[in-house]
């Protein structure tokens, strides 16, 4: 990752190696988060596979905190998908 | 109420589609607790298996957003590895099909082998070693048969081996394979590709080299046959719709979403089984009936069609999916605690 910004506030980080595939789920993430004024995400050119994601907080709060606690929501979320889809397809087949 | 609709349907009308992006953010909906709440998402979210088969597997997702299902979906399409030939020794082609579409229609084949039991191949490795590369042969060649009638033209009992088919192709263990894989049987899923037509004194004579690799790199190595999901269909009859009108508004429908029922002698029509709809809009061709419906989606319910080429059961590329979208997350978590960011 990059990151740039001209306060601790709104930042962009510069995430390599991402498309659609991280950045949309991740912005949605942090976009739930009450204290995020503005969240956005952009692929800078479709040839190269990096995407531009903002961060900017409302109040004193730098824009890491936000970022951190989107990609630690979005791996709760994948945990409990995991398992509950695991679950699911075990009572499908003892049903069946 | 109209608050509700704008946050859990996607409402189609005549000449175009409302409410489709998701706006259930916190702020936007004053009285509504919208931040991120994992306890609340836990007790929303719910995955139901409806059909399984061999190589299918239809479920439901509901509670989801679009981000995350679509993200699902993406990843299942290009990025769940696989294995599959990359490179191809050519020793002998007296064939009639060229050596590099000989070597296209071999990356194609999908090869029965769990990637999860091998590494990626180091970039710049010409030779490939034990732990990364699966080795086929392929060594066929065709003759004539001396037994065949005198004034037979069929191909299939003049020729001997004149079809090659991918039960053709061995597996040629490496280094300590057969020891890492004592009783492992690796060949392409299905026997009966064609890969190659012969005549007698043609022959190939290839090596192939399997490596593990994703959808993103080339399409041969992607999984599935193909991963969709579509939203729910959630139809509502904003007033009674009886006699003729039922009629017609049942043959606007996919058969069995509509079913007339007889309420006192009258035929009035009730919405049985919204989820079998194509969403086909004909509603909107007939004056009387379009302002009488109300054709929606249900936001966050998703079912999902996955179909798998046959190298892993569909319901473990999709636990295999959610790993990877974990693995992305943790990445990154991991480069934020290690770099200082200034």
């Amino acid at each position: 990752i990059q990151a740039d910004g001209t306060d601790g506030n709104c930042v962009t980080f510069v995430l390599h190696d991402e498309d659609h595939t991280l950045g949309n789920s991740l912005r949605y993430m942090v976009m739930k988060n009450p204290d995020v004024e503005f969240c956005g995400y952009c692929i800078t050119h479709p040839s190269e596979s990096k995407i531009n994601f903002r961060i900017q907080t409302r109040g004193a709060l730098p824009a890491v905190e936000p970022f951190r606690k989107g990609l630690n929501d979005l791996m709760g979320v994948c945990q409990h998908v995991l398992s509950t889809f695991e679950r699911s397809v075990k009572e499908f087949r003892a049903q069946k | 109420r109209g608050a509700d609709e704008m946050r859990d349907r996607v409402v189609l009308g005549e000449f175009g589609v409302r409410n489709v992006h998701t706006t259930d953010f916190p702020g936007n909906y004053p009285g509504y607790e919208d931040a991120w709440d994992q306890r609340r998402f836990e007790e929303a979210f719910r995955v139901d298996v409806i059909r399984e088969e061999e190589d299918t597997l239809e479920f439901d997702m509901v509670g989801i957003d679009a981000a995350i299902a679509n993200a699902f979906r993406r990843i299942l399409l290009a990025e769940v590895p696989t294995m599959a030939v990359e490179k191809v020794f050519v020793y002998n082609n007296t064939s009639i099909v060229q050596d590099e579409i000989l070597a296209h229609r071999l990356g194609l084949i999908p090869i029965r082998a769990d990637p999860r039991l091998f590494e990626y191949r180091n970039q710049g490795d010409q030779e490939g070693t034990e732990i990364d590369t699966l080795q086929f042969q392929l060594k066929i060649k065709c003759k004539r048969n001396p037994q065949a009638a005198k004034e037979s033209s069929d191909p299939d009992e003049l020729y001997f081996n004149h079809k090659v088919y991918s039960k053709h192709m061995t597996w040629v263990p490496l280094g300590n394979q057969t020891d890492l894989f004592p009783d492992a049987d690796f060949r392409p899923v299905h026997d009966d590709i064609l890969i190659a037509l012969l005549r007698p004194g043609q022959e190939i004579d290839v090596l192939m080299h399997c490596v593990k690799g994703i959808g993103k790199d080339h399409a041969k190595f992607s999984p599935v046959a193909t991963a969709s999901y579509r939203l729910l269909p959630d139809i509502t009859l904003l007033q009674p719709i009886e006699d003729e009108a039922a009629e017609t508004l049942q043959k606007c429908f996919s058969p069995g979403v509509i079913e007339i029922q007889n309420i006192n002698g009258k035929k009035v029509a009730r919405v049985a089984n919204a989820r079998l709809d194509t969403f086909s809009r004909e509603v909107f061709r007939h004056e009387g009936l379009k302002n009488l419906v109300r054709l929606a989606r249900v936001r966050n319910h998703y079912i999902f069609s996955v179909e798998s080429t046959g190298i892993l059961p569909p319901d473990v590329l999709v636990s295999e999916a959610i790993k990877i979208l974990m693995g992305k997350c943790q990445r990154f978590l991991n480069e934020l605690d290690s770099v200082p960011m200034e």
